[in-house]
């Protein structure tokens, strides 16, 4: 009876066919590219992803994101399809302003004021955001140079569609240890991550 | 909404085997069992506690024409919580709806009165009435 997917445009699409494991598996991805920061990860078992979002994206979302964790979307993806398929299938609350997000979802190209998003305090660093950013491209191939705990030497990392002044933030963010913000980044089926502990060379 | 999350499986196979036309549709949420905090006020208007936990199935489907039915079922039927989605879904449509009254919701209604009824009548057997004095209130 259970016809196939049915595409809308309203963002209510089927998650992950299967929601325990293929949560699992991603978790256990975002995991592996956290703790290696600069390694590329491929998801498998990805969800549908409504317009704006990649299938890396909604499956990063849908692993962490929850009816606790409070998700602040820019502007353009607010009252969209993605704020519908996140707000339906994580529960999640929209946080309003960029100090109460727990989670952020930024499209690469148009970078919000990153300072904005909370760092933690002394007494409990991980109450930080962790900011999800969708880019065009993640290759391994060139690029920064990425060194810091999880990297044995040395990773190289280029984004595309990342705006520039990343690299300056990710500098100060990382001066801020043991404060600070987590990144994801994510392109179509790939994760990779640079938690506050990465140093970022040229 | 009521009607069909307290309706049987079987009544429900019934109604979705009755259809003439049963439609196609995509799961937006499995079904997934968990647990609801049931809270309670004294008397409806005390201070809010804590009732217990109960099982619930949730799910939700979208037809193909892109209706969206939920549904929220005590027990671990996940079938039955699918069946109910299907039917809210169904339900939406302001034409088809007056027919599905008749045909599914009206039976289905009809089932669960006789089953209240039925435990009353058993409830009521066995029941005592006592004479107390008058309390202060």
């Amino acid at each position: 009876m259970q016809g196939n997917a049915i595409a809308r445009d309203d963002g209510l699409l089927p998650g992950f066919a299967d929601s325990v494991r293929d949560s699992q598996r991603c978790f256990r991805a975002v995991l592996d590219a956290m703790s290696n920061p600069g390694r590329i990860v491929r998801l498998t078992g990805l969800p549908q992803a409504p317009a704006g979002l990649d299938p890396a994206t909604a499956a990063v979302c849908l692993s962490l994101v929850d009816f606790e964790t409070a998700l602040w979307l820019p502007k353009a993806m607010r009252g969209g399809p993605a704020e519908s398929y996140l707000r339906f299938h994580c529960g999640c609350p929209i946080a309003s302003d960029a100090s109460e997000a727990a989670f952020a979802l930024v499209p690469g190209s148009a970078l919000p004021e990153l300072a904005a998003f909370p760092i933690g305090h002394d007494q409990y660093p991980d109450r930080s955001a962790t900011v999800v950013l969708q880019v065009e491209d993640i290759r391994a191939d060139g690029g920064k140079r990425l060194t810091g705990p999880g990297i044995e030497a040395e990773a190289r990392l280029a984004i595309g569609g990342l705006d520039d002044s990343f690299w300056a933030a990710q500098r100060d963010n990382a001066a801020l240890y043991p404060l600070g913000l987590d990144f994801i980044f994510t392109s179509g089926r790939d994760v990779a991550a640079m938690p506050r502990t990465t140093r970022v060379g040229d | 909404m009521s009607i069909l999350a307290k309706a049987r499986i079987e009544e429900l196979e019934q109604a979705w085997a009755g259809l003439d036309a049963p439609p196609n549709y995509a799961m937006l949420r499995r079904p997934e069992t968990g647990l609801v905090m049931v809270r309670g006020r004294a008397g409806g208007v005390g201070s809010q506690f804590n009732l217990g936990e109960m099982t619930v199935t949730r799910c939700a489907v979208r037809l193909q024409d892109g209706r969206v039915g939920h549904a929220y079922v005590a027990g671990r039927d996940g079938r039955r919580s699918e069946l109910a989605a299907v039917f809210d879904a169904l339900l939406q449509d302001a034409a088809a709806r007056p027919t599905l009254e008749r045909t599914v919701v009206g039976p289905l209604a009809d089932g669960h009165a006789r089953r209240k009824g039925e435990i009353e009548a058993k409830a009521a057997a066995t029941r005592v009435d006592f004479f107390t004095m008058t309390r202060g209130n």
